[in-house]
């Protein structure tokens, strides 16, 4: 039954594309509506919700004092995880994170991680014994595509929204997470020489064919992830660099107004 | 730690040069078809099976061959033991690399089967996803698995500010940047990306770069993955 309903869909969306038309009137550079909200959880030490057309996605961030990394012992730790769970799709199941969870979480945190977002030496506790980890958890709830950009804006603007516990572990006082970079995901369908940005899910049923190119607030690119089979072109390439780098500033203006 | 010194890199390399490559085809006896690949310190086996019956049955495509692919790494291959079984690294390898090779089997000839890939790194040095992958390829033409064409793989890093070919662990360590590629080459000629990852920083027209060094080096590791193949099968006169 999915599956012929997956076919109906997909024909939709190509006989569209032959009209040079994307399913929901977008332009084929336009992004869904983007909706950011912080501080929604209380318990968090920084949290986000965000909704990018209908998908939906929690990030709550999390602190606590670790042991540094034996090569870094005087940097914090950034620790990226995404759940994937069944209410946020009829195609999630229960259980340990599947690869596209880890997917998810691991493209978000390079993001986070090479525009060297947070500063991690300034939270370093105890060189070589005491500093903080950051644990980012991804919480889909609705997936209507591309959870991929949602995810990575709910992280940037969560960790914006951070404030390090520092009271309640008796580490002096409470300061907010030092941030100093705001990298921005921008997620593309590719199929032939069409580029559609922000796929909804519909569009999605042509083949979960994407490339996430993060920039920095430089235009610096700082991570790409090419996800699924699909044979990518020179040229489809190039046109998804620029094309990235100029969502990527609309989409970082929404986060100066939080 | 100075990782350029009067214009070469710590093991004498130029910037577009690659590491000593070695590849051998149907070395596996068990296998439909096998590689034995070195790239640097990089020392990877691939193996193909099938197309065969899937297990578990429910996997089936009806209209095409599945494919799955396990990168997995021995507990021995790196400087601190390894857990063995898969960890959230070789899981995203593994997804990515068999989206490298999906487009590129020609698996709508092998309804209800599978073709499964197994790549073990015994020794890793950087570049592990970049050997696997080119060792994978060579072990599907050996199983004569029909393609169209061959997958090929290098990484370019940058590495204090200049773009360099196939790093090695201290550039991909100490580097600016990483990016693996993996092209498709037919009739001899790069006909388009199947894998390409990157993190660090890099500007757009440094990317642009990497890609074509990327596709100089592609060349030349697609040149012994054809000797090794003829080699197997041609015998060894017939390369010039």
């Amino acid at each position: 039954m999915n599956d012929i309903l997956m076919e109906v869909r997909k024909d939709y969306v190509l006989s569209k594309l032959r009209e040079g038309e994307r399913i929901d009137g977008r332009s084929f550079d336009e992004m869904r509506s983007i909706e950011i909200k912080t501080g929604i959880i209380g318990k968090a030490e920084g949290s986000a919700y965000v909704k990018l057309g209908n998908t939906q996605v929690v990030v709550g961030v999390k602190m606590q004092i670790g042991e540094p990394f034996p090569d870094t012992p005087d940097q914090g730790i950034i620790i990226t995880n995404a759940e994937l769970v069944p209410l946020a799709s009829p195609t999630f199941e229960p259980g340990p994170p599947d690869e596209n969870a880890i997917e998810l979480a691991r493209v978000v945190d390079r993001g986070i991680r090479h525009s060297e977002a947070v500063d991690l030496k300034r939270l370093c506790v105890e060189e070589g014994e005491k500093v903080w980890m950051v644990f980012i958890d991804i919480w889909a709830l609705d997936d209507d595509g591309n959870l991929m950009d949602a995810s990575a804006l709910a992280a940037i603007a969560a960790l914006l929204n951070t404030t390090v516990p520092a009271e309640r572990f008796e580490v002096g006082n409470d300061f907010p997470l030092p941030v100093r970079d705001l990298p921005i995901a921008v997620t593309s369908l590719v199929y032939g020489d069409w580029i559609m940005v922000d796929p909804c899910r519909d569009e999605l049923s042509v083949g979960r064919n994407t490339i996430t190119i993060t920039t920095d607030q430089s235009d610096n690119v700082v991570s790409i992830q090419k996800s699924g089979p699909f044979l990518l072109s020179e040229r489809a390439f190039e046109g998804v660099l620029d094309l990235s780098i100029r969502k990527a500033r609309e989409v970082r203006g929404l986060l100066a107004e939080i | 730690m100075e990782l350029i010194v009067d214009g070469k890199r710590l093991d004498g390399r130029g910037f577009d040069e690659l590491r000593p490559i070695k590849i051998e085809a149907g070395i596996l006896n068990r296998a439909d078809g096998s590689c034995y690949l070195e790239m640097g310190g990089n020392k990877v086996v691939a193996a193909v099976y099938g197309p065969r019956e899937v297990h578990p049955k429910h996997l089936e495509d009806p209209s095409k061959a599945i494919i799955r692919y396990r990168y997995s790494m021995a507990s021995f291959s790196v400087e601190e033991r390894k857990r063995p079984g898969p960890d959230r690294r070789s899981i995203e390898i593994s997804k990515v690399s068999r989206e490298a090779l999906e487009p590129v089997i020609m698996k709508e000839l092998f309804p209800r089967s599978s073709i499964d890939i197994f790549v073990e790194v015994l020794q890793a040095d950087a570049g592990s996803r970049t050997a696997c992958l080119n060792a994978a390829s060579v072990a599907l033409i050996d199983a004569g698995v029909p393609m169209k064409g061959i997958v090929t793989s290098v990484a370019v890093a940058k590495v204090e500010g200049f773009l360099v070919l196939d790093p090695m662990k201290d550039e991909d360590y100490y580097g600016e940047a990483d990016v693996p590629f993996a092209f498709l080459i037919r009739n001899g000629k790069i006909e388009s990306i199947t894998l390409l990852q990157m993190d660090g920083r890099l500007t757009v027209d440094e990317l642009k770069s990497a890609l074509e060094l990327a596709k100089r080096g592609a060349m030349k590791i697609y040149k012994l993955q054809r000797d090794a193949i003829l080699k197997r099968y041609v015998g060894e006169e017939v390369i010039e």
